[in-house]
């Protein structure tokens, strides 16, 4: 077995009375893209700032590449962190901000500068090197602050929500450029988000992160297509729980289960004859919002349970207003039900790479 | 049915008319203080520079009312110079140690006190400037005094051979700490602190702790941190805080009255000039000295960035 670039053992961090971290471990492969992925609050960063030495675990231990580091300070482990105020030195031009890691540790002058500008050429900022940070817009700060991390040539890379404060759209290309940057390096990338389209899209693996524990642990399909409970069903993608008592109605098994909602089909008229592998339900519908690409409905199909289906727009939806308060019928594969274990934390599935 | 008609009131009225001419606002709001500025302040200073040119009958005390530089003859003396150059030294050596004393009480403050120590500690920093400044020089004095508590209490621990050396030594000693220029030191560096503390305070504030931590995480260490992302980060605070610690040395004429051996000072001796002698015209000439000084202070302080943090 090869040691693992990052591990948490059993980790616990207190604060005071709050419970920020509890009892978490997990297990990092070298040059992996790894997202932990939860709610504000839900520990992810914290876990991360443990990962970098800026707080101690209460209990458990860190470790990187089979070293212990839990007792290290930021200084003395071999990891760098960007930030999600990108924390650029504001005194420092881009240049020096980008050259400080080598500065520090007493690479010459001579040698920092063609490292440098390597650097900020892999992050397209070529020429920016004389600017002040105040002088770059949000992305490009981002970028200095990628390229301030990655010419430390570390082993590691952390980012904390590098991306939350920049636009949609800049922020799909940088979600591109990140993914494409940490192939092309095969540096580890431990990426913290409560966005679960940005965890699907780019990591290899990720943690489901609530309440300071570990949720679920897996490749984005199988977190997506396997929800392991109810959680992380709702945290990603959207939750369509079917609650026991209508399980049982629909499946013969009084389980709670959850349905994607692309996975159901929407007829108008009568939907296809039902078998023993579809599920059919008839419902009253709630609400329309139109997407461009996609329709989403909102189906109420009980007076407890609403479940949202997606159309795609194949036709001009202009008609489809019209549907609202229209009784229609639900049709999905029988296969589409995952069922709900309720417990959480406890028996995650290692992934596998 | 009666239409409803909105009655407009003169305040609305004027207020409307406002509105579309910024101009007029501008003139309103900056009407008064700059009549201030620049009628009451600025023309006092002018009509005091002016006296400079004007000359005092030695005989009869009266004052000259002929143009002349006489008075400025009067005022480039080797004792005239070694005042300035006195009290430029103290001023300057006051501002350093103000910083040294304050750096570490606005780092502790912004980085360690939680939010109610913090309160207890700006209170504390506070508190003297709500009491006349005339009776904390004085007791001042007593402290510093050969009877008073810190003689005592240097005595008591056996340190009075190390109080003596420095109270022999030439140029800042004399009888005791409060006849002494060391006094005079330790008096003003008292007395101005809050001034110090509180912009550095405000510009150390402005440093998130994030800069800290994203210099650890490159690696550097905790001296490193300091004298690459901290210090620099802190200067224009220094900066600002000698402003004040600088001009109001350079301008004191209290404290050189109270504690010292009465070697004069610029403030003291533009004070006794003016009051004393009744030579008006070179007291006028001498506010020269400080103008000059802090003119050439203020250049470099805007240089390093102390106006930012203001």
């Amino acid at each position: 077995m090869t040691t693992s670039a990052v591990t948490l053992a059993d980790v616990t961090k207190r604060f005071g009375d709050v419970v920020a971290v509890d009892g978490v471990s997990l297990d990092i492969a070298h040059g992996e893209f790894f997202s932990l992925l939860g709610p504000s609050g839900s520990g992810k960063t914290t876990c991360l700032r443990m990962i970098a030495g800026f707080e101690a675990p209460t209990e458990g231990r860190v470790l990187l590449h089979g070293e212990d580091v839990t007792g290290l300070a930021p200084y003395q482990r071999n990891v760098n962190t960007v930030f999600q105020d990108y924390a650029l030195f504001p005194h420092m031009t881009v240049h020096e901000n980008v050259g400080y890691g080598l500065k520090v540790r007493g690479v010459s002058k001579t040698d920092r500068s063609p490292r440098i500008d390597e650097a900020l050429d892999l992050v397209h900022l070529g020429g920016f090197g004389d600017r002040k940070p105040g002088q770059l817009s949000g992305g490009q700060r981002q970028r200095v602050a990628l390229a301030r991390a990655l010419i430390n040539r570390p082993r590691v890379i952390l980012l904390d929500e590098p991306l939350g404060a920049l636009d949609l759209k800049l922020r799909h290309a940088m979600q591109i450029e990140l993914k494409s940057i940490q192939r092309d390096v095969g540096i580890t990338f431990v990426y913290v988000t409560h966005d679960q389209e940005e965890a699907l899209n780019m990591s290899d693996r990720l943690a489901v992160f609530n309440l300071g524990r570990i949720e679920q642990i897996g490749p984005p399909q199988s977190v997506y297509e396997a929800p392991r409970n109810e959680f992380v069903a709702g945290f990603v993608g959207v939750s369509n729980v079917v609650h026991a008592g209508l399980a049982e109605a629909l499946t013969g098994r009084a389980a709670p289960f959850t349905v994607r909602p692309e996975k159901i089909s929407l007829y108008v008229a009568d939907a296809p004859p039902a078998d023993v592998s579809t599920c059919d339900v008839s419902g009253t519908v709630v609400d329309v919002i139109y997407l461009g690409m996609f329709t989403r409905y909102a189906v109420e199909v009980a007076h407890d349970t609403t479940l949202e289906v997606v159309r795609q727009n194949v036709e001009a939806p202009s008609q489809d207003r019209g549907l609202f308060g229209a009784t229609v019928n639900l049709q999905w594969d029988r296969d589409a039900c995952r069922y709900l274990s309720e417990g959480s934390a406890e028996n995650n599935q290692g992934g596998t790479q | 049915m009666v239409t409803e008609q909105t009655t407009r009131g003169p305040i609305d009225r004027i207020s409307g008319a406002l509105h579309h001419r910024p101009r007029l606002r501008l003139a309103l709001l900056l009407g008064l203080p700059l009549l201030w500025l620049v009628g009451v302040y600025g023309g006092s200073l002018l009509a005091l520079l002016s006296q400079s040119f004007f000359s005092i009958d030695d005989f009869s005390g009266t004052i000259d009312r002929t143009l002349t530089l006489d008075t400025w003859g009067d005022l480039f003396t080797d004792s005239n110079i070694s005042i300035a150059i006195r009290t430029t030294v103290m001023a300057t050596a006051v501002t350093i140690a103000a910083a040294i004393v304050a750096f570490p009480i606005a780092y502790y403050a912004v980085r360690f006190a939680g939010r109610r120590l913090r309160a207890v500690f700006f209170v504390l920093i506070l508190i003297p400037l709500w009491s006349s400044y005339l009776v904390r020089v004085y007791s001042w004095k007593l402290i510093l005094a050969r009877e008073g508590i810190l003689f005592w209490f240097v005595d008591k621990l056996g340190l009075n051979f190390l109080l003596d050396a420095a109270l022999s030594a030439p140029g800042i000693g004399g009888p005791s700490l409060s006849a002494s220029a060391l006094g005079q030191f330790i008096v003003f560096v008292y007395i101005w602190l809050p001034y110090m503390i509180l912009p550095v305070h405000a510009a150390l504030e402005r440093v998130p702790t994030s800069y800290l931590e994203a210099s650890a995480d490159l690696g550097a260490r905790p001296l490193q941190t300091f004298r690459t992302v901290i210090w620099p980060l802190a200067i224009p605070g220094i900066a600002a805080g000698s402003i004040f610690t600088f001009s109001l040395t350079l301008g004191d004429y209290i404290i050189p009255t109270i504690i010292g051996d009465s070697t004069p000072f610029v403030g003291l001796a533009i004070y006794s000039y003016q009051g004393v002698a009744g030579n008006l015209p070179l007291a006028a000439a001498f506010t020269f000295f400080p103008i000059v000084i802090m003119g050439v202070y203020l250049y470099v302080a805007r240089r390093v960035g102390a106006f930012e943090a203001l």
